[in-house]
């Protein structure tokens, strides 16, 4: 690092300074000139970083925290895990890839583009293999998708658990998708040879040593899967299955195969273990739900949340959240102060695509007492985003996955906020 | 394919308003230039002493020209066939395009394995519960216990019958699974964790029929092959629903929610149960919470009952220091107490302290002072056995040594640990793991 980069010591006291009084502050007026404005900074002085420093940027040292964090304990090996989307310090909609949560079944893999293929075989005219290179030469669509694990807010099951949200519902993360509709690839190989499409299923597995594999009914795999290969405008990232990964939207994440390998068209589902032992959800009489594929709506409020508490006191306050549906569109959200006695609608800030993330905003003059901050989103379809007791009274406590209730936050006086549940 | 039309017709409406909107930004366009042209028209015009009125219908006739086009244009293209629309999804073609190639005979055998519930898919092969056993433990009974009981947290495949509605319901090979053929087909492609893909058929038989046998399903003499797999009866075999959630639930939650006075009261029932630190080098640490909800204000549509007093801040680290801050009076238990939090690093394998047994490390207690690799019943690996050989003994500096970085340290070692990267930790754990040395 040469002299220019190293913050002096005269700066840092300067800052510190600063920094005390902007503490003081929210007051509208100054007793003290600030030195940030009235001294000359460094960075007002001495020139910056030139191009090319990083050829490929990350974000900023004081951004360092905003990362995906993982639970430990929850399982017992990094290797087939989980972490989470550090959801509470985005904003808009679109999740950047390198803090976009994974989970891996036995381990994220490096593979190259030139490695690749890709197998359709089974019910098909003629089984087929494609190289990446073929794949890019077929008709492309772009398309805004939120892929969310099944068991993101499972843990809420047996009462609030893990106070952020990031831990509660980060187990999501929302792209832009560039890639081939699959019904163009089962085209390509002939579908004449499935007969009657109805009751045929797609199954399609992965190239890792898990081979995670799922089966699809045809009608979603003729409808808006996707087999893509870029996300956010570049190539996919290894964790999220770089180079080629499938993209069933509205559906829970386990279907979205990364590093697809085969696609084998069938009369009948595999029921391999990832869609008997897991992903499937056990009711209140030990009976078990399956082919539980469709994310059914939720919303979360991101900030004020545990891990973004109020830290400007009493007056103008953005409550900001996140909304999805894998029925289709997000077309309200309301958002209450007083744990559910009162709903106020929230304002959009974009009306999200279909099956993908929707910001919501309610912007409030905070009186400083403490709030139960809820969200509660509706779809296209007019469904209601559920309490826990309606999910609870439905289903128990034992189904582990699609937990879509609402959630709320205890906000205190101090602005901190804590995961809690309410009556 | 009958879901084909439904496909593009939404996406078709859209790019219809999409249109719509960008016409509209060219009309007002056209309609500024002309306005322009007018404006100068009209300034010429006044120069030249022609009356106001004059202009002005001159200004009107143009802008409805302008209009009468405009309108005329959206007209010609909401006509034209939405095909055409800019942001169609992309075509289909009709019949292949003849991309990539035909696939092999032998490729497809190498890849489709997978198996379907009927047995399909099988590969020829037999195997038995007494054969597996053996198996098992060699190849799975380091994760999955001896008798498919589970270590740690690892998955348990055995035991578990009739806990289905219980409050944990444990799910099991034996007490979950529909189906066996998931069984062989996920142990054959997926297991053992990290070496995938190395079981032989005659392998995978016997290795299933030991996880039936650890179920009490069948006898030791079962033989299982590819011809009776398929139609083994799991005991769970109907306990499974096609989702129904569209009857049970959706009509149900689709009422006009309440919007006001929707309760009487609202009081916090639970308190997160732990709270979770964040540090900066990644990851995050859970501690319990030990907040209750006394204290705290009930809600009414007038808002919280009243405003608590100021609740004392949550510590956001776990250094050494900070523990230390929380307990000035006993530097060494507060070192120990940070020991204890490190210690979550290695709990998934290791226990320590009364009656701590072996998982899938061996116990850690009365380390300090004690041979390495010593601890009975316990299969180390080659790197272990060697020094336990060599009677090295674990003194602070070699422990220190070899949590920083494990592997390098013991080369060979099969503890899956990356280390513990602050010194920090390192001093704590050790002074937590010595607290163990009395028994
Ligand atoms: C190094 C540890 C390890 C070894 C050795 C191992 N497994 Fe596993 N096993 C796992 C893990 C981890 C999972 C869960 C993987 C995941 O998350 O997808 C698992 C999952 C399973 C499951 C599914 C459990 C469920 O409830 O869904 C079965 C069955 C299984 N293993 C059988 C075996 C057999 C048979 C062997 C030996 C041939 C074996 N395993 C060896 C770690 C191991
Ligand atoms: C993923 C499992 C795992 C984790 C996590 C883990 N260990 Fe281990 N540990 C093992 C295994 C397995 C061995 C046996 C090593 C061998 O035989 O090569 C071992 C061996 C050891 C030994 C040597 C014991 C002896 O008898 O000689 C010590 C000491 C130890 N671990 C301490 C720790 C500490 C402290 C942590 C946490 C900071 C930790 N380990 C984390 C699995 C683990």
């Amino acid at each position: 690092m040469d002299e220019m980069h190293k913050p002096s010591r005269r700066a840092f006291l300067r800052g510190s300074a600063a920094a005390a009084a902007g503490s003081i502050a929210g007051a509208a007026s100054a007793q003290t000139a600030d030195p940030l404005i009235t001294d000359v900074q460094d960075w007002a002085s001495i020139t910056g970083v030139g191009v090319d420093e990083t050829p490929y940027g990350l974000p900023i040292e004081y951004e360092s925290h905003v990362v995906r964090r993982n639970v430990e304990w929850l399982t017992a090996s990094p290797i087939s895990s989980i972490n989470f989307t550090p959801i509470h310090a985005l904003e808009g909609t679109i999740t950047p890839q390198g803090c976009a949560f994974e989970r891996h079944h036995s381990g994220a893999i490096e593979m190259k583009k030139d490695d690749y293929r890709l197998m359709i075989n089974g019910l098909v005219d003629k089984p087929l293999v494609f190289t990446y290179a073929d794949l890019e030469r077929f008709p492309r669509e772009n398309h805004v998708y939120f892929c969310e694990c099944a068991a993101n807010t499972g843990m809420e099951w047996a009462g609030a658990q893990l106070n952020g949200v990031q831990f509660t519902h980060g187990m999501i993360h929302n792209m832009e998708y560039t890639g081939v509709p699959l019904r163009a690839l089962l085209n390509e190989a002939g579908l004449g040879a499935a007969g009657d499409l109805k009751d045929k299923w797609v199954y399609v597995e992965g190239a890792d040593a898990s081979s995670n594999g799922r089966s699809i009914p045809m009608e979603k795999a003729l409808d808006d899967v996707l087999v893509a290969f870029k996300a956010n405008g570049e190539a996919l990232r290894m964790e999220h299955g770089y180079p080629v990964r499938l993209v069933v939207p509205g559906w829970e994440g386990n279907m979205w195969v990364k590093w697809i390998r085969r696609i084998e068209v069938s009369d009948a589902a595999t029921e391999s273990r990832e869609e008997t032992s897991k992903y499937t959800d056990v009711m209140e009489d030990g009976t078990a739900r399956k082919w539980t594929w469709v994310m059914d709506a939720k919303s979360v409020i991101t900030s004020p949340s545990p891990q973004m508490p109020i830290e400007h006191g009493k007056g103008p306050l953005v409550i900001s959240g996140l909304a999805w549906s894998g029925h289709g569109q997000i077309t309200r959200v309301d958002v209450s102060r007083d744990g559910g006695i009162t709903w106020e609608p929230a304002r959009l800030g974009k009306q999200g695509d279909t099956k993908a993330l929707t910001r919501f905003y309610l912007d409030v003059d905070w009186d400083g007492a403490p709030m139960l901050l809820q969200a509660r989103a509706m779809d296209e379809t007019g469904y209601v985003q559920p309490t826990k007791e309606q999910l609870r009274d439905a289903r128990g406590e034992n189904s582990v996955y699609h937990n879509n209730c609402i959630q709320t936050w205890y906000v205190n006086a101090e602005g901190i906020a804590e995961n809690v549940e309410v009556s | 394919m009958s879901k084909s039309p439904n496909i593009l017709l939404p996406a078709l409406g859209v790019t219809g308003i999409v249109l719509g909107g960008a016409y509209g930004t060219m009309t007002r366009s056209y309609k500024a230039d002309e306005a322009d042209i007018a404006r100068a028209q009209a300034q010429a015009a006044e120069a030249r002493l022609v009356s106001q009125e004059e202009a002005n219908t001159d200004l009107k006739s143009q802008i409805a020209l302008v209009q009468d086009t405009a309108k005329a244009k959206i007209a010609e293209l909401e006509a034209r066939p939405a095909t055409v629309s800019l942001t169609a999804p992309a075509p289909m073609h009709d019949g292949a395009m003849g991309l990539g190639r035909e696939a092999l005979v032998e490729e497809i055998a190498a890849w489709d394995v997978d198996v379907l519930p009927d047995g399909r898919g099988l590969p020829a092969g037999t195997g038995n519960a007494f054969d597996g056993e053996e198996l098992f433990a060699d190849k799975c009974a380091a994760c999955h216990g001896d008798f498919a009981e589970g270590v740690d947290n690892w998955p348990v495949l055995a035991g578990g019958f009739d806990t289905l509605a219980d409050e944990d319901p444990v799910k099991t090979v034996g007490s979950y699974w529909p189906h066996l053929s998931t069984v062989y087909d996920y142990v054959y492609r997926s297991m053992p964790f990290g070496e995938a893909g190395t079981l032989t058929p005659d392998e995978t038989y016997a290795i299933v029929a030991y996880i039936l046998y650890s179920n009490d399903l069948i006898d030791d003499e079962f033989e299982l092959t590819h011809v009776n797999l398929g139609a083994f009866e799991m005991p769970n075999k109907n306990g499974f629903i096609i989702d129904d959630r569209p009857k049970a639930e959706y009509a149900a939650w689709s009422a006009e929610p309440c919007m006001s006075n929707c309760k009487d009261e609202v009081t916090v029932t639970m308190r997160s149960v732990f709270l979770v630190n964040t540090p900066e080098d990644g990851g995050s640490e859970s501690v319990m919470n030990n907040a209750t909800v006394e204290g705290l204000p009930s809600f009414t549509s007038a808002g919280a009952s009243f405003i608590p007093e100021a609740e004392a801040k949550v510590e956001e680290t776990v250094e050494v220091a900070a523990a230390a801050v929380e307990e000035p009076a006993d530097e060494g238990a507060a070192l120990i107490k940070a020991g204890e939090k490190v210690f979550k690093k290695c709990k998934a394998c290791h226990a320590v302290g009364d009656g701590a047994k072996n998982k899938s490390g061996p116990q850690l207690n009365a380390l300090l002072g004690r041979t390495m690799g010593s601890v009975d019943g316990f299969k180390y690996s080659n790197v272990f056995k060697a020094a336990y050989d060599e009677g090295r003994i674990w003194d602070e500096a070699s422990l220190t040594e070899f949590l920083a970085k494990p592997k390098s340290y013991m080369k060979g070692t099969k503890m899956s640990f990356s280390g513990l990267k602050k010194e920090g930790d390192q001093v704590a754990i050790i002074a937590y793991l010595n607290s163990f040395l009395g028994d």
